[in-house]
């Protein structure tokens, strides 16, 4: 990483860990919690759909398995006396997650593009209906509560928020060691022509579902945080399509494949869809309106919004530098210049 | 002394048409073979089937002494048979350079170091001065003119330190002076101990560059040999002028 980019992620990480501290209103904390879940969400998302270019609709479903993973095992257990030890098991709800993630990989990834899409989204359904049927496990629609966390009042949501911080910064790390190796490379290459990547010794198989292991391993890992937040998980909330759908437009929205874009995203979207659904909850309007802002982004930046912006200063400074302008109409940033 | 590429008995149809017919040649590691013949004659099938890209009915390859009855293109790639695509297969987002590095085929734990090693970075850059793509290194390859892409995935094929490389129509839709650059290129490669085969339809390019010619019509080989004999055979005459 660069010296600017190394500053710019402390930055970054040092304002996210002192919100929490600075501004302790509840509903700012509670939003602060959703935004960083979605953050999180989005860029473990990019690891699998950015770089590797697989667009998976059925993470979600890797969502609930931690939500789930996390509810069973502390149905009836104790979260200890400062309530920090479902946190601890995170790294192992994330493994098994992965490792679950493996065996679907292998399978779905034998599909690529749109037909991969909808074979993941439909694993998000299966999953679905198997939460809701599998009583005994699940509790089915009755769902399955959790031990509250014996928190203070005051700053109930901070460990929750800082944890979710942690996950994060993880996320990032894994997207930004993958650019930077040999590993990301070789994703774009699936990406760009999968066949041809194969052809010249590239580990397409390999690599792919390592993305996607580590990638919805993230997932699970939020889905724990989230099921220990909110203390009763529901099928029908912990494996929702809209959870999916969330992590895909913010990805889009912030530029997919770029490193801060899914982030960008998250920190966008989320508060601009409590916001309207505060403001215009009642007559559904918000809808619309979270609709049509999204669809303005897309119209006005169709690559999102990291990507457009550089490019259009990559244009600025290619004409303000050579007389000329060689840079043609279609380059598009490089991964270098999107980890810069 | 077997020949580096031994092609058997291939045979693919596509519904009720047989592309390649039973078409057996080999191809040395030391020569420029060409393989020619009509429009629709077959010549991309056999390097699809060679390289693993499509699955032949019957009939087997060898490759450096190595039988595959079911060629893969990555175990291929590993061996040493690399090749390039009639239209130009790169890679576009990436940039030049990194088009070259992702194809040196390296093995799997190297992929967790930076993608950017000294010794790769420094042999792409040395192929990409080679052939005169040094200035645009860094920009994205879609943003390369067609002749340029066609020249970067040849260098790029060319990372992995192959021992045959098979060129789809090199010279297919470039200009006049490119051609004379491709020919350079393949000149000089070849001295350095590269094998080459070749399909190609600009035929002067086929009789000085390649020594065998191999002749394909409806898919089986009618004639094989130096060109000037290739190109005196009644059989490929009455193929490419015949009803």
């Amino acid at each position: 990483m660069t010296l600017p980019g190394l500053f710019r992620a402390a930055l970054f990480f040092a304002a996210l860990t002192a919100l929490p501290f600075v501004l302790t209103a509840h509903w700012i904390v509670n939003l602060g919690v959703f935004t960083l879940i979605y953050a999180g969400l989005a860029s473990a998302w990019n690891l699998v759909g950015g770089l590797a270019g697989y667009p998976s609709l059925g993470h979600a479903a890797f969502f609930g398995a931690g939500a789930y993973a996390e509810a069973i095992y502390f149905q009836h257990r104790d979260v200890g006396a400062d309530g920090l030890t479902p946190f601890f098991v995170l790294p192992l709800v994330g493994a098994a997650v992965a490792v679950l993630g493996l065996a679907v990989g292998w399978i779905a990834m034998r599909t690529r593009s749109d037909v991969f899409a909808i074979v993941t989204i439909t694993l998000l359904f299966v999953a679905q209906t198997l939460a809701f049927n599998l009583n005994s496990i699940t509790g089915g629609s009755q769902g399955i509560g959790m031990p509250g966390a014996p928190f203070d009042v005051d700053s109930y949501e901070r460990p929750f928020y800082l944890v979710l911080v942690i996950i994060l910064a993880f996320a990032m790390g894994a997207t930004w060691a993958a650019m930077r190796s040999g590993v990301g490379l070789s994703l774009r290459a699936v990406a760009a022509d999968e066949q041809r990547a194969r052809g010249i010794g590239v580990h397409v198989t390999g690599v792919k579902l390592l993305a996607f292991a580590v990638s919805v391993g993230i997932a699970g890992m939020i889905g724990a945080v989230w099921a220990y937040y909110v203390s009763f998980v529901y099928p029908q909330f912990a494996i929702d399509p809209l959870i999916t759908i969330g992590m895909v437009l913010m990805a889009y929205l912030g530029g997919r494949g770029t490193l801060w874009g899914p982030v960008l995203g998250a920190l966008i979207l989320v508060p601009a869809q409590q916001y309207l659904a505060y403001q215009y909850g009642a007559t559904q309007l918000y809808l619309i309106a979270y609709a049509a802002v999204f669809l303005l982004i897309m119209l006005l930046m169709p690559r999102g919004i990291l990507p457009s912006l550089s490019h259009l200063l990559r244009r600025r400074a290619a004409r303000a530098s050579e007389p000329a302008d060689q840079t043609p109409a279609d380059a598009v940033p490089t991964a270098e210049e999107m980890v810069r | 002394m077997t020949a580096l590429l031994e092609v058997d008995h291939l045979t693919k149809r596509f519904g009720g048409v047989t592309a390649v017919d039973d078409c057996s040649f080999t191809a040395d590691g030391g020569a420029i073979t060409g393989l020619i013949g009509p429009n629709g004659s077959g010549k991309t099938t056999v390097f699809n089937l060679v390289t693993g890209y499509l699955r032949a009915d019957s009939g087997r390859i060898a490759f450096a002494g190595h039988a595959f009855t079911r060629p893969d293109p990555a175990a291929l790639y590993r061996r040493g048979l690399s090749r390039t695509f009639q239209q130009a297969r790169i890679f576009p987002e990436l940039c030049a350079l990194d088009n070259l590095i992702v194809a040196a085929g390296h093995p799997w734990r190297s992929l967790f170091a930076p993608r950017r090693g000294k010794a790769d970075t420094a042999r792409a850059r040395a192929l990409l001065d080679e052939f005169g793509l040094a200035a645009h290194g860094e920009h994205p390859a879609g943003s390369l003119s067609y002749g340029q892409r066609k020249l970067l995935e040849f260098a790029s094929v060319l990372m992995s330190e192959p021992k045959l490389v098979l060129l789809d129509e090199p010279t297919a839709g470039v200009t006049p002076s490119l051609v004379a650059t491709m020919e350079r290129h393949i000149r000089r490669r070849h001295a350095a101990g590269i094998g080459f085969l070749i399909v190609e339809h600009d035929m002067n390019l086929v009789m000085r560059l390649c020594d065998p010619v191999i002749v394909l019509d409806r898919g089986a080989r009618i004639a094989a040999g130096p060109p000037d004999a290739v190109r005196a055979d009644p059989a490929v005459l009455d193929a490419y002028l015949g009803d």
